[in-house]
């Protein structure tokens, strides 16, 4: 029966059953897509890495893994930059949408659709112009960076070497905020499907066993929520690792990412074989983060 | 003390939507300023003429066709490729379903700029040489992952009774799918082509990566933009964009309630 393919719903034919090729067919043009242009980069990708040349003269593989300690040490700022940025970024993110998932799938009917279409309305709008339209926001002479300076916040960030003067944007600060924003719907989308799901009844028992609110959502609705936090997290974190339009528009030269630094090597400096060892420490970088985080979170917190 | 913890809440969430929305705000609002350098940052004076000529600064909307063009290309066939997935996922149990749903999750795992760069080397390997078609390449790559995912859920919630109901009843296979199967996955199809379309209509970074000269789609003129001066014409577009899309959820859900009053 191993090699058998059996519609997954109804009853079990009576006859032998025999491999049936419909799912193959059905799957061959996706995967076989997937195959050639995610696959395959990957293996070229990591050949690139182990080659030697230049752009002029063409490449040769040489299986010389140099790249990588130099790759390292020229840009492991960048790169644990990037990784504390996107972490930062992450945990602000739950912070901010785990209030808002929760509100939405507490509402029904119409409000509760309604909110979503808001969450999701910002995607329609290019994201690059949504982060120039922080640029405006966070300007010397608006409202939020005067605010800041009148109550002391940007002498705050500059105690805490989050920026360097007294504005807000150019700063490590305003990198971070970018990040946060520009990600908080991939938070709040899965969050809301966790609570959405989430029984009602549960919580009302809850009450009725003398639990206090804060009582009922340490030991209820967040551990039945923790599938949702842990999608929102990854897939807030992965792509604001390798983001560098928010350090670029809001950022200064010392905020710069790893992604800005692979994608100057691979298209301004013509460096193949060091932006490819970049890339690929990047990307074992993150896959081993998400390993570590999904087996922790797997283990410990979801029995 | 409950009434104050209820407000709390609606005072949190409130906080984050208008963070989530403000940006989108100010982009319609200073679509109707006229700034005095290059740079659309500070307000100066109320004006309409970015909104009367659209097309008013060169490239912008020869780099919209292209998007456009590329958006709505690769959502057509990433939809198609996907859904096929999702069906084969959703209706069959195969060998190497484990390593399916491995490919599959992948590339929404990879950060954007280690695919960009990999398929650039893919393309140097090959002596290819990067453009619109390359773009091309990329988006249905990573638009596919997303799509199966939107059309998956609805195909496994799907009651098989329906079909089967349809097939006691004598219609063929194809029929039942035609008739059946097909209008009750739409939701999930459409969601997941929606989702394409705007993923491949705003990437900037895997596009970048394996665009050429002749290749500007519009997030890498509003990239160019920013760092030359940015023109009025981007907002208009934005907040274009933004009314067109909420319409068109807004409409769809309309719809949708009003079949369920009737049914």
């Amino acid at each position: 029966m191993s090699n058998a393919a059996l519609p997954s719903a109804g009853p079990p034919p009576a006859r032998r059953a025999r491999v049936n090729w419909v799912p193959y067919a059905l799957l061959l043009p996706g995967l076989l897509w997937l195959f050639v242009f995610f696959v395959v980069p990957m293996i070229t990708l990591a050949s690139q890495s182990l080659q030697e040349g230049d752009v002029d003269n063409g490449y040769t593989f040489t299986g010389n893994v140099g790249m990588y300690g130099q790759a390292l040490q020229a840009y492991w700022p960048q790169l644990l930059r990037s990784i504390g940025y996107s972490g930062t970024a992450t945990v602000l993110a739950l912070v901010l949408g785990y209030p808002l998932a929760y509100f939405i799938a507490s509402r029904r009917g119409a409000w509760k659709n309604i909110l979503l279409v808001l969450v999701i309305a910002p995607f329609f709008t290019s994201f690059l112009i949504r982060t120039l339209a922080w640029q405006t926001i966070l300007a010397d002479d608006y409202l939020p960076a005067r605010f800041a300076r009148a109550i002391h916040f940007t002498d705050l960030l500059q105690l805490l070497n989050l920026s360097e003067n007294s504005s807000l944007l150019s700063s490590k600060f305003a990198v971070i905020c970018g990040l946060t924003y520009n990600f908080l719907p991939f938070m709040i989308l899965p969050l809301f499907t966790s609570l959405d799901r989430l029984d009602g009844r549960l919580l009302e028992a809850a009450g009725d066993l003398y639990a206090t609110p804060r009582q009922t959502f340490r030991h209820v609705t967040w551990p039945l929520s923790l599938p949702g936090v842990v999608a929102g997290t990854l897939l807030t974190f992965i792509p604001a690792a390798g983001d560098y339009i928010n350090s670029k528009l809001l950022g200064n030269t010392q905020t710069v990412m790893i992604g800005q630094v692979i994608d100057a090597q691979f298209l301004r400096v013509l460096n193949y074989p060091l932006a490819a060892a970049l890339s690929f420490v990047l990307l074992v970088l993150i896959l081993s983060l998400v390993t570590a985080y999904v087996r922790r979170a797997g283990t410990e917190e979801l029995v | 003390m409950a009434w104050v913890r209820r407000h709390l809440l609606t005072f949190a969430a409130m906080v984050t939507l208008f963070i989530l929305l403000l940006p989108n705000v100010v982009v319609a609002l200073f679509s109707f300023n006229k700034p005095n350098g290059r740079y659309n940052y500070q307000w100066v004076r109320f004006s309409a003429d970015a909104w009367a000529n659209p097309c008013g600064t060169p490239g912008i909307c020869d780099s919209l066709g292209l998007s456009l063009r590329i958006g709505v290309t690769a959502s057509v066939v990433a939809t198609l490729l996907g859904t096929m997935v999702a069906f084969a996922l959703g209706r069959f149990r195969f060998r190497g379903r484990a390593t399916t749903n491995l490919l599959i999750f992948m590339p929404m795992a990879t950060p954007e700029v280690v695919m960009g760069s990999s398929l650039l080397t893919l393309f140097v390997a090959m002596g290819l040489s990067t453009g619109a078609l390359a773009i091309l390449i990329a988006h249905i790559m990573f638009c596919v992952s997303f799509v199966v995912v939107a059309v998956k859920a609805r195909v496994a919630s799907l009651d098989p009774r329906l079909e089967e109901a349809a097939a006691d009843l004598g219609a063929t296979p194809v029929a039942t799918f035609m008739k059946v199967t097909l209008p009750l996955v739409a939701p999930g199809i459409a969601a997941g082509a929606l989702l394409a379309f705007s993923l491949s209509f705003d990437d900037y970074i895997i596009t970048n990566f394996n665009a050429s000269p002749s290749s500007i789609t519009f997030p890498m003129y509003v990239w160019g933009a920013a760092q030359r001066g940015t023109p009025v014409q981007i907002n208009v577009v934005g907040t274009v964009m933004f009314v067109l899309s909420v319409g068109i959820v807004l409409t769809a859900q309309l719809i949708s309630r009003r079949r369920a009053q009737k049914a």
